[in-house]
């Protein structure tokens, strides 16, 4: 276990078609079942509805980071926050980043969702960093001892 | 059910976040895997052959006892530190279920982009 989400996945479409399905804000909403009220800005907030059956009455909120055509494509957000009763702006956001890189066969889209605790980004990544044998040999220790008491 | 299980959704998330930050340092992260044994230790033995004063262990198990991942048991007339396996489990599972939504997500963008054959 580690506090951040890494996903790798391979499409066969070229890269500018990628970069468009996560960067058009209603392309965006497409396949990620929001629907924007804007395009997606820098520094900006952006805001709207969710549209999967059941949660339309739920809003959607990120801070879009990084826009580096085709290669980088970065937000802040509040994960999983679907109880409207729930101020979950007091919370720490997580950093969502999509990298692109090109392939034979299309695009290679790697996914990662960082920031699962309250520990200034640039230490905790230190930390992470130079004790990674450590860290995970550790982590399985503790992963064994959770798994045989649970 | 333990009271963390009963407790609201808001407090939960933010039991997780401390979780994850009593996690983030390596000091704790070795006094964790000390305790992975499921043995009772005091604090001398978790100073045995590390070269951090008792002090700062005393600290750092503060911190992992405030974040509910090691209980202190008095024994005696010291305490004794145990590892509670139940809040990284927690934290395990809102991580894959936020990996699932993920995976959902990913596999819609898949077909989004790429042409129907």
């Amino acid at each position: 276990m580690s506090d951040r989400i890494e996903k790798r996945i391979e499409l066969k479409a070229p890269i500018a078609r990628v970069w468009r399905a996560l960067t058009d804000y209603r392309e965006f909403g497409e396949w990620f079942r929001v629907k924007l009220e804007g395009p997606f800005v820098p520094g900006k907030v952006a805001v709207g509805q969710i549209t999967w059956p059941g949660y339309e009455h739920v809003p959607w909120k990120a801070t879009v980071q990084t826009m580096e055509p085709e290669r980088l494509f970065s937000f802040t957000w509040h994960p999983y926050s679907i109880d409207p009763n729930i101020d979950y702006s007091t919370e720490t956001p997580t950093l969502v980043e999509f990298r692109l890189e090109e392939t034979a066969t299309g695009t290679l889209l790697v996914l990662t969702e960082s920031g699962f605790d309250k520990i200034p980004e640039n230490r905790r990544f230190e930390a992470f960093q130079r004790n990674d044998g450590g860290w995970t040999q550790q982590m399985k220790n503790i992963e064994d001892y959770v798994a045989k008491a649970s | 059910m333990s009271q963390r299980r009963r407790s609201s959704i808001a407090a939960r998330r933010q039991a997780h976040a401390s979780v994850f930050a009593a996690l983030g340092d390596e000091t704790r992260l070795a006094l964790l895997a000390k305790l992975s044994d499921g043995r009772r230790s005091s604090i001398a033995q978790l100073t045995e052959g590390t070269r951090i004063t008792r002090q700062a262990i005393t600290k750092h198990l503060r911190v992992l006892e405030n974040a509910g991942i090691v209980n202190a048991v008095r024994h005696g007339r010291e305490s004794l530190f145990e590892l509670d396996p139940e809040p990284i489990a927690e934290v395990r599972q809102y991580l894959d279920q936020v990996s699932r939504e993920w995976d959902q997500a990913l596999s819609r963008l898949k077909s989004f982009v790429e042409p129907e054959v």
